[in-house]
């Protein structure tokens, strides 16, 4: 017997309503986020002032409180932390040479979170995101789609996407798109 | 999908983050003043090419950010191993051992080769 299947039309101006339960595609807070580059004899120095051991083993992260530390690269960090946080003034009394730039008003965060998260991210990301090679923790610059954004797992189903802003609509449709797919 | 190693963040990953930076082992004359035209525009612009085994530059653009020199099989696109920036040439004939040598068919036996003969 054929069965027949009706596709629901929709109209692409709907991406910013999601209509999934099981997932959500959230923005994060606004934040501070300032790009780190450091040679390895200065990270104690750094981790002192920042309060955090900055991570040194790839695809790693690091966190304090609100404050978070993600490996990016051998001698590159991400720090993210609440929008009205000092972290700049801590780097700034570090005398050991390092690069720290204020890039916060650069990134957007998105929040991927509830059941199927790596689905979800999985739609765009070509990494294995699973449990084992990507735990809770686990942060990776990389690629959604066309773009390149910084993935941070933050819980079993739940993922931090940061973009550049003006890839931001781009990356927030895109996951929206794909949660719908992988809808439960 | 091709699965690349970094050597930086010693896992494999996919080829989507990665990007070809031409040859590898390329050294700039010092003092490149006294290097004559010819040697110098082979320096800058002409490359081996070879069908086989090929020294090359990668870069983990979208991931660690670094460039890392690998050895890569042009005919069968297979990375025999990756290695840092800096770092000597790897012996290949130790990499082409006989485990290795049999996951890579020979060039002659790929129908492609033998379109061409004819």
């Amino acid at each position: 017997m054929v069965e027949i299947v009706q596709a629901t039309r929709r109209h692409p101006l709907q991406a910013g309503q999601l209509d999934v339960a099981s997932v959500s595609v959230t923005l994060a807070d606004n934040a501070t986020r300032v790009s780190l580059r450091a040679k390895d004899n200065t990270v104690s120095a750094l981790s002192k002032a920042l309060g955090i051991t900055l991570p040194m083993k790839p695809k790693t992260s690091a966190s304090n409180g609100g404050r978070a530390a993600l490996w990016l690269g051998p001698d590159e960090w991400l720090i993210i932390d609440d929008a009205d946080s000092g972290v700049i003034a801590d780097l700034a009394k570090v005398k050991v040479l390092h690069s720290a730039v204020d890039i916060s008003h650069r990134n957007v965060g998105i929040i991927v979170a509830g059941k199927g998260a790596a689905a979800v991210v999985n739609g765009g990301c070509p990494q294995d995101l699973s449990l084992k090679a990507f735990p809770v923790g686990a942060a990776s610059r990389t690629v959604l789609g066309k773009i390149e954004i910084v993935l941070w797992r933050t819980g079993e189903d739940a993922f931090r996407v940061e973009c550049w802003r003006s890839f931001s609509n781009y990356a927030y449709a895109f996951l929206q798109e794909s949660a719908r797919d992988v809808a439960i | 999908m091709l699965l690349i190693k970094c050597p930086y963040c010693e896992e494999e990953r996919p080829e989507l983050e990665f990007r070809n930076a031409g040859e590898a082992h390329l050294v700039r004359a010092n003092p490149i003043i006294e290097q004559s035209d010819d040697d110098f525009a082979g320096f800058l612009y002409f490359r081996q090419n070879p069908k086989g085994l090929q020294f090359e530059r990668w870069r983990h653009i979208h991931g660690c950010g670094r460039f890392f020199n690998a050895v890569r099989d042009s005919v069968s696109d297979k990375f025999l191993t990756v290695y840092k920036a800096g770092e000597p040439r790897p012996d290949v004939s130790k990499l082409l051992s006989p485990a290795a040598a049999e996951t890579e068919p020979p060039v002659t036996k790929r129908p492609r080769a033998k379109k061409v003969q004819v």
